[in-house]
């Protein structure tokens, strides 16, 4: 009946690094921001497992992952109106392509 | 040692969680990574269940599962991918990267592992009763969250408002 | 007095209008400008000379020394402070007549003989900014104000010389003129800083404690003034830069290379005069020898020359070493007991100022009409020419010493003072003043009576210069023949006191008869048609000739000097130091720097996701540090 709070932790460690690895090697702007939601969700987690473990009674890390979520929401659909427009522009979604503001 | 129920639900989704997250990443079809993420994005939500987070596993599925995946999906469909993501990757950067992630990933590990709380258990199953959501949501006192949930919502109008205005097709005269 | 300053400020500030706003004007409104600024500075100079020296003298028979404005500008300490201001006694009142009477002669001059140059507002400008210079040297009340308008000066006549900055020999003549002018002023600089180190003062009177305090330096202060003062006044050997600053436009040349600027050093001399006579009896006396060798070299030259412009430069060299001879001869303030030398000077200074400018404003004439500077071009002007004629011949007559004109005078009382001294000295200077006559008859005779060259003169006929140049020829010729019977003594004098010039005619007829002969002696050889004589000795004494011609190789012995042994010895081992190793240092640096950055370019590569890594390798490296320590 009970779970040992490493156990939440490993796993938002392993989603968290996922993410990472995959921003780090995706070059699909759209795939970029899949691998951003996973890291995203990664904290969220670990922000719930927290206040749970640490603070049971309040209510703090719960907003706090709430509140994320809809952050979330609003930069993923601000990204992908981005994405949208620059696909509009250049025809491509490739980060190797989108060089037009380098210096 | 009995296992219960709901440890087994937990490593189930555990697991879940893990291997799809390695399969977003590592994939070659965009589609499948956005299905992918679905998929751990569930396992979040499940996972914020068995906390007796229920009212933040709703919100989880509703906006995540239900709205920002279908976004994906929508722009994935609007824009022109190569079916096939493996790019060529260059082997030195590849390792690198590989290097720089398992030693983060190790480390954070060892950080866990060695802080003390590794005997340290979460009071499981007790869950939080949607009335406190509401008040705590709406209050106006300490540890209530009324501003930021206004400050939200103007955000999201915001937000909304930026991206028409960004994605909007310009008029060609 | 307090209208003084605008004798100052008039200058300046037309000086500022015309180089500012020049451009935009014609050049007639240009020309007015300047030359109405510079009459009503005229009108104030003759006022301010005419009410101070018509003012009641002091109880001890001296004219008061005024200061109508100062202002202390740099304070160092209580008594040590560098003050910008006016100070009116009878040589500064004396030399601002000078210069505003030969300014604007030049100004009014200028209408004609520049008349539609490419730069006329420039050359106004510039001419403005010499004359408040040169005002602001003379009524300085300082020395180390004297240094700065003395330096302004010298930018003023290297901006004048180079005016035509389109010909080579020109800019060569103001590069020369301001290098070797400013190579004597270290000497100045480093006379006032010795000076000023051991008085503790800048001003010209020092009290007795000051001077006790100097002691024995001041005689090398002073010397090394002298040494400023022999640049600017082109005393042997740095006078090789006078004769090549003729490639300025002639009006200069009598403006600042005939009248005023080059007496700046002989009135520096005059300005320390007390001390010199108190303190340092030797150092005046080095400067006596130095003008009289000055004089005698330059007169030699001037008799083989044949540009008349350098003609008349080594005559203005030679007629300073004259003024400088006066100066240093003198033994005693009072002018009764062997400080007649003082008056002498200073008198000769304002007659040559006149009589010089004269000559060098006829000679603009001449190269006007003929468009050369060559003697051979000219001969038998004299018909062609009547009025420029007439006043060349007069200056030539006050120069040579022949009475009644102002030359005679004042070269009188310097021989005077001469003979006083030593008569070794009163005989040398006598034959020097006799080859100025004739050198100066020479050229008198070379220009309007020898030979003419017909074939030129058919196709290009000379003709008399407008009215605008002919008039200041006549005012000048004016007061050379007036000038002499001024009482110069009552007003200028070693020890202030009024003194009577009364002629000595054993000295005043010894030299009227070497005049004469002189002059006899060069119509004999120069002034017909053909010239046998002349042509004669020329062969004769070829060497001597060539050698004069050549200026006594002066020029080459300073070309050696600096290109041989400076430049070889000491400045080509130092800009190889700078080069290779100075330098190479530097460049050095700039590549290793550039390296450094070639090599971490490629890690701004621009791409995000490489930030990102770099940023995470670096924070994981950061934690395992923080872990192991």
């Amino acid at each position: 009946m009970e779970i040992h709070v490493i156990h939440y932790l490993i796993i938002s460690t392993v989603m968290m690094f996922c993410g990472i690895y995959g921003f780090f090697t995706r070059r699909n702007l759209l795939a970029l921001l899949i691998s951003v939601e996973l890291m995203l969700n990664a904290t969220n987690i670990n922000f719930a497992v927290f206040n749970r473990y640490l603070f049971p009674d309040q209510l703090e890390g719960h907003f706090f992952s709430l509140f994320g979520i809809a952050i979330a929401a609003a930069e993923t659909a601000v990204a992908i109106a981005i994405i949208i427009n620059v696909y509009r522009n250049v025809k491509q979604v490739l980060t190797d392509d989108i060089t037009d503001l380098k210096g | 040692m009995s296992i219960s129920l709901q440890e087994i639900a937990f490593y189930v989704v555990g697991a879940c969680i893990a291997l799809c997250s390695i399969l977003a990443v590592t994939t070659g079809r965009i589609l499948r990574a956005a299905t992918y993420l679905l998929f751990v994005l569930f396992g979040t939500g499940a996972i914020y269940g068995i906390l007796g987070y229920t009212f933040l596993g709703a919100v989880q599925l509703m906006v995540y599962a239900g709205g920002i995946v279908v976004l994906y999906v929508f722009s994935i469909l609007l824009t022109r991918s190569d079916k096939d993501m493996k790019y060529r990757q260059n082997r030195a950067k590849l390792i690198s990267v590989l290097a720089t992630v398992i030693v983060g990933a190790v480390l954070v590990l060892f950080l866990t592992l060695s802080n003390g709380f590794v005997l340290n258990t979460i009071p499981q199953g007790v869950e939080l009763p949607m009335e406190t959501v509401g008040h705590a949501l709406i209050g106006t006192d300490k540890y209530e969250f009324i501003l930021p949930f206004e400050v939200v919502s103007v955000l999201l109008l915001a937000c909304m408002v930026g991206a028409l205005l960004i994605a909007r097709k310009e008029k060609n005269n | 007095m307090d209208y003084t300053i605008l004798i100052l400020a008039l200058p300046a500030l037309s000086f500022l209008v015309l180089a500012l706003a020049g451009m935009k004007m014609s050049h007639r409104v240009a020309g007015m400008l300047g030359t109405l600024s510079l009459g009503i500075v005229a009108v104030l100079s003759y006022m301010t000379a005419f009410s101070y020296f018509t003012a009641e003298r002091t109880s001890e028979g001296v004219y008061p020394t005024l200061e109508p404005w100062n202002f202390e500008w740099l304070p160092f300490t209580s008594s040590l402070h560098i003050d910008m201001g006016i100070l009116l006694d009878p040589i500064s009142v004396m030399m601002l007549v000078v210069i505003s009477t030969v300014s604007l002669m030049v100004h009014i001059y200028s209408f004609g003989y520049m008349k539609g140059e490419v730069g006329f507002q420039r050359y106004y400008a510039f001419l403005s900014l010499f004359t408040f210079s040169m005002l602001g040297l003379v009524v300085a009340t300082n020395i180390f104000q004297m240094y700065v308008f003395w330096e302004l000066v010298g930018v003023s006549s290297y901006l004048l010389i180079g005016f035509y900055y389109t010909k080579p020999e020109a800019i060569a003549a103001s590069k020369k003129a301001f290098i070797v002018t400013r190579f004597a002023d270290l000497g100045f600089l480093i006379g006032i800083l010795i000076y000023g180190y051991y008085m503790n003062t800048f001003t010209f009177t020092p009290t007795e404690e000051q001077l006790m305090h100097a002691g024995m330096v001041l005689p090398w202060a002073l010397g090394l003034m002298f040494v400023g003062g022999a640049g600017k006044s082109a005393m042997f050997p740095l006078h090789i830069w006078l004769p090549d600053a003729m490639e300025g436009p002639t009006p200069v040349s009598a403006l600042i290379h005939a009248a005023t600027m080059v007496v700046a050093g002989v009135y520096l001399v005059a300005r320390m005069f007390p001390l010199f006579i108190g303190f340092a009896p030797n150092a005046l006396h080095m400067v006596a020898y130095v003008g009289a060798f000055t004089a005698f070299y330059a007169a030699a030259v001037a008799c083989a020359q044949s540009d008349i412009k350098r003609v008349l430069a080594f005559s203005t060299i030679s007629q300073i070493g004259f003024m400088m001879v006066a100066l240093g001869v003198c033994t005693a303030a009072d002018p009764h007991e062997g400080g007649l030398g003082y008056m002498a000077g200073m008198f000769h200074l304002f007659t040559h100022a006149m009589f010089k400018a004269l000559l060098f404003l006829g000679a603009g004439c001449i190269i006007h009409a003929v468009h050369s500077n060559e003697m051979e071009t000219m001969g038998g002007l004299r018909k062609y020419m009547p009025i420029t004629h007439i006043t060349f011949l007069i200056a030539c007559l006050a120069i040579a010493g022949i009475p009644p004109f102002s030359g005679f005078f004042s070269k009188d009382e310097i021989l005077t003072a001469c003979f006083q001294f030593s008569p070794v000295i009163g005989w040398v200077m006598t034959i020097i003043a006799g080859m100025t006559a004739f050198y100066m008859f020479r050229l008198y005779y070379g220009i309007f009576w020898g030979k003419e060259n017909k074939e030129l003169h058919e196709h290009h006929t000379p003709h008399e210069s407008p009215l605008s140049m002919t008039f200041p020829l006549m005012f000048l010729a004016l007061i050379t023949l007036v000038a002499g019977f001024i009482p110069f003594g009552h007003y200028v004098s070693s020890n202030g006191h009024a003194y009577d010039i009364h002629l000595d005619w054993s000295v005043a007829g010894t030299s009227i008869v070497v005049a004469v002969i002189a002059i006899a002696l060069a119509t004999w050889m120069y002034a017909r048609e053909k010239q046998p004589v002349a042509e004669m000795l020329a062969k004769r004494f070829s060497t001597l000739h060539r050698a004069a011609y050549r200026r006594f190789y002066m020029d080459e012995i300073w070309m050696f000097v600096t290109k041989r042994i400076i430049f070889r010895c000491i400045s080509t081992p130092l800009a190889w130091f700078d080069r290779h190793v100075v330098d190479q240092f530097m460049n050095f640096m700039a590549w290793s720097t550039n390296a450094a950055g070639e090599s971490a370019q490629p890690i701004q590569n621009g791409r995000i996701q490489s930030y990102t890594q770099w940023f995470l390798g670096g924070i994981v490296v950061l934690t395992i540090i923080l872990l192991i320590f």
